[in-house]
């Protein structure tokens, strides 16, 4: 018997394949986007973590010389004899690629001789690297492919390094986590070095936690988003099988052995459509992880593999999701089918009256959340309580909604038999409809949300690279001897040159950058502070005191008049705060004659020229220096550059979005669907007191528009409180900047009409399927239903 | 010792370009108290029995190896020769143990003879000659510094310092210095202990002294309470049979060399040490010096948990004779 009525449940997806298909992708889409998201965030972590076990950056306190960046070899020999147990790193960059030369020996890290990670004893020579690295160094170097070496880098033994590049000395020591008892101080060995402690290095991971949780919040939002498709897919399958399900009961199906069938074919289901959705997912990531890869890569300098592989985490995590989303979704039928009398109809209105007292205790709980985010927003501090913020702004918000709409209908407006039963019909139909409708409005004021911050930003970021990129011409040199030529062949045509000093070091425990800058008319009229003396430039090019951006500001909470120190011993005040977007690093700005004072070795390589005449003084140079062509880049090709960069940034976000969106408008056409079939019974008496099926097909689609309308209203208030959530809360922890909020009605106008369009093209199947109903089928509900 | 069980097949390619021990080799002092770059390894290898003023008895090893990728040395980075170095302290209690490496050629590590000094990092061996030396080590747990006098003269292992490892040839060079009193202080968790007792210094260089089918080896230095001292060690082969080779020191230094079979050790007691049943009570045999007697570990922790890990410490002999000693067990699974 079990078979048969297998059978009889599978007979269902037979004869509507079509409704086979959505259910599958409803159930795909969901576990689709939720690991797609997670592989990405999964991948870009997978490559930090082999970044800080290969490299040891992070990990290991490090010494580092007080100035310039190369320590001699007799220096680390010296500290070695005197029971400091350090490791040699040789750094040097050449096309592009990063040579790591260690010490396999000695090091820390995974790569040493006693591990399995490539070096052995007897081959030395040996050069690992992945295969972009490999095709990159062809014909210089035969790099070894080693996977498990992160993008951009070369490893080999610290003396293939020396050799390749001739160079004798050393860039970093590692400090080993175990040191012997009676270690000398560190002054008595090698005063010239500092110990630079790992946490430095590890904040540069920090911040690009900062990136993870902004794909994390994603990864939650495509969970939710879901969760309601699994659930209103569930619900579809059974709302449509009801008769069906009675029919097998009357012919005497035990109920015990009526569900345990239905639970096998279920899960054997959401066993198949997860693994679509595995699939989908995996591509999703593919296609976006080279965007993922730039985008990290721009922001932070870390960088991600291209490559993505299948990891257990991230596609078990997607099954659990279907299977989680399915179960609660069951659960609720499941419990629906065992109190249904065996002969019972089924009662829409009676239904919905019951779950209007139902709406108003989520409504009030929902209230209760936004409570919540309001009382955040006022005393929260902290990146975790700026996410708690955005998440009761939106969960509370989706709670909110189903009640908003019902009252909103309340002030529908017309006259009129059909108007009336119309509105009272939408009302009616909320239940059904409220889980499409939070999806949609989710997905909506997420991109309102997220695309008003994308552009405030953009906007903030164009002036700031005007003021940034003032001068017409940048050039940069490779020599010393070019470099003090080429200063004195433009100081002769009576040029605003303005060279830029600059060196990495520590501020305030921190890695930072120091500049040095030639204060002059460029300077005094571009910049623009947040905070600043008046006679600030005064200041600074008397070498009294320094600007610092925001970033540095921030989290050291320093600001104008405070003292930063910006060389051993040297305390200094702030004279000004800049806005700095798009870096993570903390900046000092001094007058050039300091910054040559305290790094008399630092050498100007590049120039900024102010000129009118762009082109010529561009030739100019070339013919009378031979500077190379690339060597002269103009203001308006680094912009682009910068943009570009900027653009790449977010074009994850844009694609997750449109994404989350397309999500959303299947899940309201799942649920239209679902009461499609419920709804034969209402409409059947509506159509035999005149209205054809035309109209009432016309009429489901303007119900669509006109629900989703409302969705959209209320969607912009919550996304500009999201976009401010985000501006003012989570940029400010997580990168460090605060960005004034700019409104974008064009493009908010712009995603309406997306939504909108969605629910349109989610609606039109169901009223298609009303317009083409047979007379036949409508008749049949006043014969057998009641 | 250890060390060169488990790097014995080591680079066999280039195994014919290493040097290898010939028998009536004419040893040359200072001289070959230095590193011999050409053969494939070599150490420097000093362990003691002290005592505390409160009759506490400890061990104490410390010990620099060299082994070599290819003969010959180079400047820099270049050098195929690589250094490490393994120090211990054993108490009843406790044993500590730790290791250093380092490349050759760079000034990290190595060994000069006039006046000599063998070193890795800030751990030396040195003395204006070796009579008279001084040692240190240090470690994240412990510490020690010590002075040795020698009170008798070098001694020759096998032929004359030829010391056949295996049926097949296999041999090294293998000299000892086992007079040493030695003084000087612990530096454990505990505090400062000072400590006094003997040592026994080993130098030993070849090429490949173990044969491919030796699992591992048992080697005992015996200092009995008369005044003489032995030498012995037996090879695991893997059909279960040994190879042994023995010396018997009198109290004046002369010696005594014995061929493969006559020094016999059989472990009596086995116990779990670091995931392995470990032999800690032997019975050692040598008749024609008529020794019949158990040696027995100070503690069974003497466990050398370094990257080639290996049981080293300090062990109590009774029976025909009595004394202390020192006892290695390598290759043990």
């Amino acid at each position: 018997m079990t078979n048969t009525i297998l059978r009889a449940l599978l007979s269902y997806w037979w004869r509507s394949p079509l409704q086979l298909f959505t259910f599958l992708m409803g159930l795909a889409l969901a576990t689709g986007l939720w690991s797609g998201v997670q592989a990405i965030n999964s991948e870009a972590r997978a490559s930090y973590d082999a970044a800080a076990a290969t490299l040891g950056e992070g990990q290991f306190d490090q010494l580092v010389p007080r100035t310039g960046d190369r320590i001699p070899q007799s220096v680390y020999i010296d500290l070695r004899r005197a029971a400091w147990l350090v490791s040699p790193v040789l750094d040097v960059t050449y096309k592009g690629v990063r040579f790591v030369g260690i010490d396999p020996l000695t090091t820390p890290t995974q790569m040493s001789f006693s591990s399995d990670a490539g070096f052995s004893l007897e081959d030395t020579d040996l050069i690992l690297g992945n295969a972009k690295v490999a095709s990159v160094l062809e014909g210089f170097v035969d790099v070894t492919i080693d996977k498990s070496i992160p993008p951009g880098i070369a490893i080999a033994d610290i003396g293939v390094v020396q050799r390749l590049f001739k160079r004798s000395d050393l860039s970093r020591l590692m400090i080993l986590p175990e040191q012997p008892i009676r270690r000398p101080d560190l002054v008595e060995i090698a005063p010239e070095l500092v110990v630079q402690p790992s946490q430095q290095i590890a904040d540069v991971a920090a911040l690009t936690d900062s990136f993870h949780l902004n794909l994390t919040a994603f990864g939650f939002l495509s969970f939710a988003v879901g969760l309601f498709i699994v659930h209103s897919t569930i619900g579809l399958a059974f709302e449509q099988r009801r008769g069906m399900i009675r029919t097998l009961r009357s012919l005497g199906v035990p109920l015990s052995n009526l569900l345990s069938l239905i639970i096998v074919e279920m899960g054997l289901l959401v066993l198949v459509g997860a693994v679509l959705g595995i699939l989908m997912g995996y591509t999703i990531a593919a296609l976006l992880l080279p965007d993922v890869a730039a985008t990290v890569e721009g922001l932070y300098g870390a960088r991600v593999s291209g490559t993505l592989s299948l990891r257990p985490e991230w596609w078990l995590s997607g099954i659990g999701l279907a299977f989680l989303g399915a179960g609660m979704a069951l659960a609720v039928r499941i419990w629906q089918i065992m109190q249904m009398p065996l002969l019972s109809a089924v009662q829409p209105r009676a239904w919905a009256i019951a779950s209007a007292k139902r709406i108003r205790g989520i409504a009030i709980l929902g209230m209760i959340l936004l409570g919540f985010s309001g009382l955040l927003a006022l005393i929260g501090t902290g990146l975790g309580q700026a996410f708690a913020l955005i998440g009761f702004l939106l969960i509370g918000s989706a709670l909110v909604l189903p009640w908003l709409t019902i009252k909103l209908l309340d002030f529908a407006p017309g006259k009129g038999v059909v108007t009336s039963w119309f509105w009272a019909d939408t009302r009616q139909q909320m239940p059904g409809l409220s889980l499409a409708l939070i999806a949609l409005l989710l997905a909506v004021s997420a991109n309102i949300g997220v695309s008003t911050m994308v552009s405030s930003f953009r906007v903030t970021f164009v002036s700031f690279l005007d003021q940034r990129l003032a001068p017409e011409l940048f050039i940069r040199v490779d020599e010393e001897k070019t470099a003090s030529a080429l200063e004195k062949y433009l100081l002769e045509r009576e040029l605003e040159v303005l060279p830029l000093l600059t060196v990495e070091r520590p501020v305030v425990g921190q890695p930072a950058k120091l500049y040095g800058v030639r204060v002059g008319r460029t300077y005094r009229e571009s910049w623009q502070f947040l905070g600043a003396d008046p006679d600030v430039w005064d200041q600074v090019a008397k070498g009294e005191a320094v600007i610092v951006n925001e970033q540095l500001a921030r989290r050291n909470n320093l600001w104008v008049a405070d003292e930063v120190d910006i060389a051993p011993g040297l305390n200094i005040p702030i004279a000004a705060v800049v806005g700095d977007y798009g870096n993570p690093q903390g900046q000092v700005v001094m007058g050039e004659l300091l910054f040559r004072k305290l790094y008399p070795n630092a050498v100007a390589t590049s120039f900024g020229i102010r000129t009118t005449d762009t082109a010529n003084l561009r030739k100019a140079i070339q013919s009378d220096l031979e500077v190379p062509d690339s060597g002269i880049i103009n203001q308006a090709s680094i912009k682009s550059m910068s943009l570009e960069v900027f653009e790449r940034t977010f074009a994850v976000t844009a694609a997750l979005n449109i994404l989350t969106l397309g999500v959303a408008g299947f899940a309201m056409l799942m649920s239209l669907l679902t009461l499609a079939g419920m709804r034969t019974p209402q409409l059947a008496p509506v159509w035999a007191l005149g209205l054809t099926r035309t109209r009432l097909g016309v009429l489901e689609l303007a119900r669509a528009l006109g629900l989703s309308l409302i969705v959209f209203i209320c969607a912009i208030p919550l996304g500009l409180a999201l976009a401010w959530a985000l501006l003012n809360f989570v940029n400010v922890e997580a990168f460090g900047w605060q960005l004034p909020m700019f409104f974008f009605p064009a493009d908010y106008a712009f995603l309406g009409g997306l939504a909108i369009l969605a629910t349109l093209i989610a609606a039109a199947w169901p009223a298609f399927q009303m317009v083409r109903k047979p007379p036949a089928a409508l008749l049949k509900v006043f014969s057998n239903e009641r | 010792m250890a060390w060169a069980q488990s790097f014995g097949g080591l680079g066999s390619k280039a195994a014919d370009e290493f040097a290898t021990p010939q028998r009536n080799f004419v040893f040359d002092f200072p001289a070959d108290h230095g590193a011999h770059p050409d053969y494939r390894i070599e150490w420097w290898y000093l362990t003691a029995n002290l005592e505390d003023p409160a009759g506490v008895q400890y061990g104490l090893q410390w010990t620099l190896f060299r082994t070599a990728v290819a003969p010959g040395e180079e400047e820099g980075w270049l050098s195929p020769q690589v250094w490490f170095a393994h120090a211990a302290v054993t108490t009843p209690e406790a044993h500590f143990s730790t290791e250093r490496f380092a490349r050759g050629g760079i000034g990290q590590a190595g060994v000069t003879v006039e006046p000599f000094l063998a070193w890795i990092d800030e751990w030396r061996l040195e003395g204006p000659d070796m009579n008279s030396l001084s040692v240190q080590a240090a470690s994240p747990d412990f510490a020690f510094d010590m002075d040795l006098r020698a009170t008798g003269p070098l001694v020759f292992h096998g032929e004359n310092g030829f010391s056949q490892k295996s049926a097949e040839g296999q041999a090294s060079y293998y000299y000892s210095q086992p007079f040493y009193k030695i003084s000087g202080t612990f530096n454990l968790p505990e505090g400062d202990i000072p400590v006094t007792g003997t040592a026994w210094l080993d130098r030993e260089w070849s090429s490949q002294p173990l044969s491919d089918d030796q699992k591992g080896w048992d080697w005992f230095s015996l200092s009995f309470e008369d005044g003489e001292k032995m030498m012995g060690f037996q090879l695991r082969q893997s059909d279960g049979s040994y190879y042994s080779s023995a010396t018997w020191i009198d109290a004046n230094g002369e010696t005594q060399s014995y061929p493969d079979g006559a020094f016999m050790a059989e472990p009596l007691e086995e116990t779990r040490v670091a995931g392995r049943d470990i032999p800690i009570r032997w019975r050692v045999r040598l008749s024609d010096r008529d020794l019949d007697a158990e040696v027995l570990a100070l503690t069974p922790k003497a466990w050398m948990d370094v990257s080639i890990p290996y049981w080293e410490g300090p062990v109590g002999i009774s029976g025909s004779h009595s004394g202390r000693g020192y006892l290695e067990m390598t290759g043990y699974q």
